[in-house]
């Protein structure tokens, strides 16, 4: 079987020591990340790419990935321990997975967060190595107005599916798009909107605007509020293992969350912080049986169920990027950027043109999922000591870091600059509630939108009707179109608003 | 209006779009069938000022009463780490105009925690100095011996360069 054959080429890959060892220290640091609230994996992501550079381009994604879906898993820590989440994704799990932890059964709602994400982690990689072959066929017949009309799509599907007030959400894409193009413009060549300045030529840098935008304006807004007191249930942690009748609830939690996350992850705009909340959603609608804990007051289901989601979400959101070449979300978006890095154009040619790096990377994100529950369980009393460096320690370093970072990309100090300059617009951004992540996908996504709309309308000389007449791209806009006709309807609406209060 | 928000947010958004629009003005329109640079900026950055627009009127007519308010501005902690950072450039880049040299990675790691340091609630130089040199300690071994990035190290005057 083909499958087969392509797996094994992928294990050939992943297990060498180097690469076995990139994904170790991808899932560790995206585990330390995770666990500490505060910074999320996009800082983090673009924080280490400069450190990439040298490493050849598997190696190099490997390890970006690791970070994401290690995060996923120690962002659960932090909500069943401080009542915190530590990464956005996690936090449904801070609901019941506290409880948990204050009634003494820590290490249950741990362990159960756990088995949840490594099963839904290996469930989300087979579906990407079971769908990657057959939707990269279907990419081969796109053509630009196609191209378009899935990226509209995407972009939709970034503002309905992930983010509050949709009208700012879908100026923060036009705003994204309009930075996208600062720079020279390839068609033509004339360098737009760098008033002269040698550096602006080459386009605004996406690492600058996601340090500044996710590190900095982060850094700045956390400061502001006053230090809160943080209750860490560090004694309470013994026996990790869930009771028979807990792994009983548990299971069918978990398979739901799994299969939802997975779908949800594949659509453009879903991802984890979506999924996991109709994961939630979803248990909580189902009938309790007798004797169990309601919703809310420590329900093992409710930690099992969107951990379970999230991280099969993360592993299936992957699918987009790899097949077609268009970011779901905004670390997917960072993981173009780093593709490019790397010389490597995202889309279906990878497959055929760099296999060893796609079946490398798929097969390198199930063995980090075995790793990852390895680094979560038993070395749970370590990243509990990690909850106690205090955020005065920590804020200074994730400032320097972010500062080398910047500089190493182009050994310049423009990018210094600049990312400065972004950090307050980034502030702004949080104190005027407008969200970066749809900005920063925007961004990415701006220059490939209009080289294909250019070409689009060329072929049709002018004639805007080729986007629908179109069968393929006429789908995709009407896909489009009924997302956003979707959160219209008036009970949808309402679950938006509950999901991103929380934020 | 309670709602001031979303109106500075739609003001910006305004004003950024309407600057995009003006400015791609300055290059080839074209027509949708051959477009020139300036078709897509001007495109975009017209929906961009629209859409602020009806973002503004929104936040003053229909929802002045919901009560998201800017707050208060964080200005310590903003002028303290954004100038952290500019002199971490400063230190790594020097100031040519001002005749300022290189001072090179491990001044800048200094630099930039002391005055990082600033932003918190209380500051205790101790604790900065002990940091700084943590941090420094932590960047050679990794970003210097392990990595080999290209940095300037040490003050150029000192290293003789």
């Amino acid at each position: 079987m083909e499958l087969i054959n392509h797996l094994a080429l992928g294990f050939g890959v992943a297990f060498t020591p180097v690469n076995l060892m990139y994904a170790f220290v991808g899932c560790l640091l995206g585990t330390l990340i995770g666990v500490l609230p505060g910074i999320g994996p996009l800082a983090t992501i673009a924080m280490l790419l400069p450190a990439t550079y040298a490493l050849p381009p598997t190696s190099a994604l490997i390890m970006l990935a690791g970070i994401y879906y290690g995060a996923q898993y120690g962002g659960s820590t932090t909500a069943i321990l401080v009542n915190l989440p530590g990464e956005a994704s996690s936090v449904v799990t801070v609901i019941d997975g506290y409880q948990m932890a204050r009634q003494g059964r820590a290490g249950p709602a741990l362990a159960a967060a756990g088995i949840g994400s490594f099963f839904a982690g290996c469930v989300g990689t087979l579906v990407l190595a079971a769908f990657a072959v057959p939707l990269t066929e279907v990419a081969f017949l796109f053509g630009p107005s196609e191209y378009c009309a899935l990226m509209l799509l995407g972009l939709v599907g970034a503002v309905v599916l992930a983010s509050g007030d949709l009208l700012k959400a879908f100026g923060m894409i036009l705003l994204g798009l309009l930075l996208g193009l600062v720079g020279t413009d390839v068609n033509s060549g004339v360098a737009r909107f760098s008033f002269d300045i040698p550096e602006l030529t080459d386009g605004i840098g996406f690492i600058v605007i996601a340090m500044g935008l996710f590190g900095y304006g982060e850094i700045i807004s956390n400061l502001s509020h006053p230090a809160s007191e943080r209750q860490v249930f560090t004694a309470n942690v013994h026996g990790l293992m869930p009771s028979r009748q807990d792994f009983r609830r548990m299971w069918p939690a978990i398979l739901r969350g799994t299969g939802l996350g997975a779908v949800l992850g594949i659509l453009p705009g879903g991802g984890a912080v979506m999924s996991a909340f109709a994961a939630y959603t979803i248990e909580k609608k189902t009938r309790l049986q007798p004797g169990e804990v309601p919703f809310g007051e420590g329900n093992i289901r409710g930690v099992a169920a969107p951990e379970a989601a999230n991280n099969a979400a993360s592993q299936t959101s992957f699918i987009p990027l790899l097949t077609l070449g268009i970011p779901p979300n905004a670390v997917m978006a960072l993981m173009v950027g780093a593709m490019t890095i790397h010389n490597i154009q995202p889309g279906p040619q990878v497959m055929s043109s760099n296999p060893e790096l796609f079946w490398g990377l798929v097969v390198s994100m199930w063995i980090g999922n075995a790793m990852l529950i390895v680094l979560n369980l038993p070395l749970i009393g370590i990243w509990i000591k990690l909850l106690s460096v205090p955020y005065r320690w920590l804020y200074p370093a994730i400032v320097l870091f972010c500062a080398i970072g910047v500089y190493s990309t182009n050994n310049n100090t423009w990018d210094i600059w600049m990312v400065g300059l972004f950090g307050v617009v980034g502030y702004a951004f949080i104190k005027l509630g407008m969200e970066p992540a749809p900005l920063l996908l925007g961004f990415i996504l701006g220059p490939i939108l209009e080289e294909n709309l250019r070409r689009a309308l060329l072929l049709s000389r002018g004639d805007w009707s080729v986007f629908v007449t179109r069968p393929l791209s006429a789908g995709l806009l009407l896909a489009a179109l009924a997302l956003l006709a979707l959160v219209l309807l008036p009970t949808i609406r309402r679950t938006r608003e509950l999901a991103f209060v929380e934020d | 209006m309670k709602n001031t928000q979303d109106f500075y947010a739609g003001l910006l958004f305004a004003l950024v779009g309407s600057a995009f629009a003006w400015g791609a003005l300055d290059y080839q329109v074209g027509s949708s069938g051959r477009m020139g640079p300036g078709f897509v900026p001007l495109l975009l950055g017209v929906l961009l000022a629209l859409l602020g627009g009806v973002v503004m009127l929104r936040a003053a007519l229909f929802q002045a009463d919901r009560g998201n308010a800017i707050g208060r501005w964080a200005w310590k902690p903003m002028v303290a780490i954004i100038a952290a950072n500019l002199l971490f450039g400063v230190a790594l880049g020097g100031l040519p105009s001002l005749r300022l040299p290189a001072l090179g990675l491990m001044s800048g790691i200094y630099l930039l925690t002391f005055v990082a340091c600033l932003a918190g609630e209380r500051f205790k130089l101790k604790e900065a100095a002990l940091l700084a040199t943590a941090l420094a300690a932590l960047s050679y071994l990794a970003f210097v011996l392990l990595l080999k990035l290209q940095f300037p190290v040490w003050p150029v005057f000192l290293a003789g360069n």
